[in-house]
């Protein structure tokens, strides 16, 4: 593995879509693999790469229309036949309107359905209706159920075939397009449920998933240039929790500040006080987020600077705290 | 429709009434059962294990086996009765594991727990949706079986099923039978008042099903008329699915609790339990 795995953010900045590349990964994982079923609601609009993969693979591709309670039912249906469902809509509808077949079909019946959650947090730019805020909570309360939110495309491809293998349920959630890439390689380990060291630090550790790790990093290079050193850890997957690598950053940091596209309430955040709280290691606290309110409306860059948890906000933050 | 093998019919009358005891025995034991819709349901259920589904209790994962899901879920214990009768576990088995901790027989079923349930279920209007997920798996690997779902009448309230309903006549699956238990009750009174589902064969119609009116659902001639006039299984051409609407009496067997929607669910004193032992007796069809 390679001294340093993001990139340095003076330097380089690509982006790339989540969206894009695990359907990419799903078209050619599907050409071998028949038991792969590809689930969409209104979601394969002409020249799409969903419409390409409705056109190679006709028998494993299914269109619900708008109706996701009822593709997570079906997908559930195909799961208990040996089948594995990728169920793919926006995460607002998924995570919200179909929590009740996700707890029921999917969690109770214990199939390995994959459901992809699209425009999380507030990257829809559509308003309270379209931003999914509640996704962390409500997927970490249901038993048997994994949640992950990749840190960024590539990772996502990389969960996308790591989630072939393993067991039981699961959301996965992702952005709405072109998100910044926080990997400069793909020459790294991915386990689901095991956090990843995304930078060093040993003043202040941030937690971050999804884009909370992409605005970490912004805040943990631009405080190295001050000479504080903070640590970033990619908790990508929020359920089940890598509480062994946060017991070490509260011991050898003492100050953990969670960064997360969601609801401070019920999300990473809360995840990551529990289990610190409860590791019984003096550590200061801070969870960075959207403040239980139905947020404004805007481009989520400026939303989270409106929040406080863009680079500049948790900067601030740190050295309020430190 | 053919004239129905009257010697089936007989046998699986015998095997009704001795469920319905079966079950009148269960509740009393355990304390409470939804015998309403399970006695309603009884009927359809013997005939569908004991001659029609394809189900074999020594192998339950037989994978030709026909699939079956129990959308009205809280009438799993009419299954229990039956797949004990069918020698899968033992009534002793049954009876201590119902509703305790440790216990596999929940007031719904969990699939993970009993063998012989393909889903677990409860919360209604979710069958449908799941039977499609296996009618389309069906489809993919041109399996020979058939996927039912039973679902109760109260339950078609839930949207969920309209949108299974609506996708299922869509893609016209030939390897998908809905029953509807319209025993026209439910847990809170009469379908009609609470809110009306007829002209229900019409809305099952317009969604592109093609609809089988069982004018006595719990008359077991009826009965195997309908399911063995079914069209054979094909997973692959396209062809409407297939609603049997079969119009029971909840509390079926029990006069005392026939249409009467205080019998959805509840316990059973000795008394009570004798009485309709022999009630259920008297209600045995003589046919020799």
């Amino acid at each position: 593995m390679p001294d340093r795995i993001t990139w340095d953010f003076a330097e380089m900045l690509s982006k790339a879509s989540a969206r894009d590349l695990f359907m990419l990964k799903l078209l050619e994982l599907a050409e071998t693999n028949k038991d792969i079923v590809y689930i969409c609601a209104d979601g394969a609009p002409k020249g799409s790469k969903q419409d390409e993969f409705r056109k190679r693979y006709p028998e494993q591709f299914i269109e619900v229309g708008i109706a996701e309670p009822n593709a997570i039912g079906i997908a559930a249906g195909l799961a208990l036949c040996g089948k594995i469902p990728f169920v793919n809509a926006f995460g607002p509808f998924l995570s919200v309107r179909a929590t009740d077949q996700i707890h029921t079909d999917m969690a109770y019946n214990d199939v390995p359905v994959r459901v992809i959650g699209t425009h999380g947090g507030l990257t829809s730019g559509g308003g309270p209706t379209h931003y999914t805020v509640c996704d962390y909570a409500i997927m970490r309360s249901i038993p048997n159920m994994t949640m992950v939110a990749p840190a960024d495309a590539n990772q996502c491809v990389k969960l996308i075939e790591a989630s072939l293998t393993y067991p039981g349920p699961m959301y996965i959630r992702v952005a709405r397009g072109e998100e910044p890439l926080v990997y400069s390689t793909d020459d790294y380990d991915y386990r689901i449920g095991k956090a990843i060291i995304a930078k060093e630090g040993s003043d202040a550790t941030i937690v971050g998933a999804g884009i909370g790790v992409y605005n970490g990093l912004v805040a943990a290079q631009r405080l190295e240039k001050e000479g504080i050193s903070v640590r970033v850890i990619d908790m990508h997957t929020i359920k089940p929790l890598d509480t062994e690598t946060l017991e070490k950053a509260a011991r050898e940091t003492g100050l953990i500040i969670t960064v997360e596209d969601h609801n401070i309430i019920g999300g990473l955040g809360a995840a990551v006080a529990e289990a610190v709280l409860e590791s019984g290691i003096p550590c200061k606290f801070k969870r960075l987020g959207i403040p239980d309110v139905f947020a404004e409306l805007g481009d989520p860059e400026d939303l989270y600077a409106y929040y406080g948890y863009d680079g500049a906000g948790i900067c601030a933050q740190i050295k309020k705290m430190l | 429709m053919g004239k129905p093998d009257l010697e089936l019919v007989a046998r699986l009358e015998e095997k009704a009434v001795d469920i319905r005891k079966q079950l009148i025995e269960m509740t009393y034991a355990i304390g409470h059962a939804h015998l309403g819709g399970s006695l309603s349901l009884c009927d359809v259920a013997v005939a569908l294990y004991y001659h029609f589904l394809r189900f074999d209790p020594q192998n339950p994962k037989d994978p030709d086996r026909d699939r079956l899901i129990l959308s009205k879920g809280h009438c799993g214990c009419l299954f229990y009765n039956i797949f004990a009768d069918l020698g899968m576990y033992t009534k002793e088995e049954l009876y201590n594991g119902y509703n305790r901790i440790g216990g596999r027989f929940g007031q719904h079923p969990n699939r993970k727990y009993i063998e012989g349930f393909e889903a677990s279920t409860g919360s209604l209007g979710h069958g449908l949706s799941l039977a499609v997920g296996f009618a389309f798996s069906g489809r993919m690997d041109r399996a020979n079986w058939r996927v039912y779902c039973i679902t109760g009448d109260g339950e078609l309230n839930e949207g969920s099923n309209w949108e299974a309903i609506m996708f299922a006549g869509h893609h016209r699956f030939g390897n998908l039978v809905a029953i509807v238990d319209r025993n026209k009750i439910q847990g809170n009174g009469w379908t009609e008042e609470t809110v009306r589902l007829e002209p229900l064969a019409d809305k099952w119609e317009a969604f592109g099903w093609d609809v089988i009116n069982v004018e006595d659902g719990n008359d077991m001639e009826q009965i195997v008329d309908v399911l063995g006039s079914l069209p054979p299984v094909d997973p692959v051409t396209p062809r409407r699915p297939i609603c049997i609407i079969l119009n029971t009496v909840k509390g079926k067997g029990v006069a005392f609790m026939e249409n009467e929607p205080k019998w959805h669910a509840g316990g059973l004193s000795a008394e009570k339990k004798d009485e309709c032992l022999r009630l259920i007796e008297q209600s045995r069809k003589v046919r020799r």
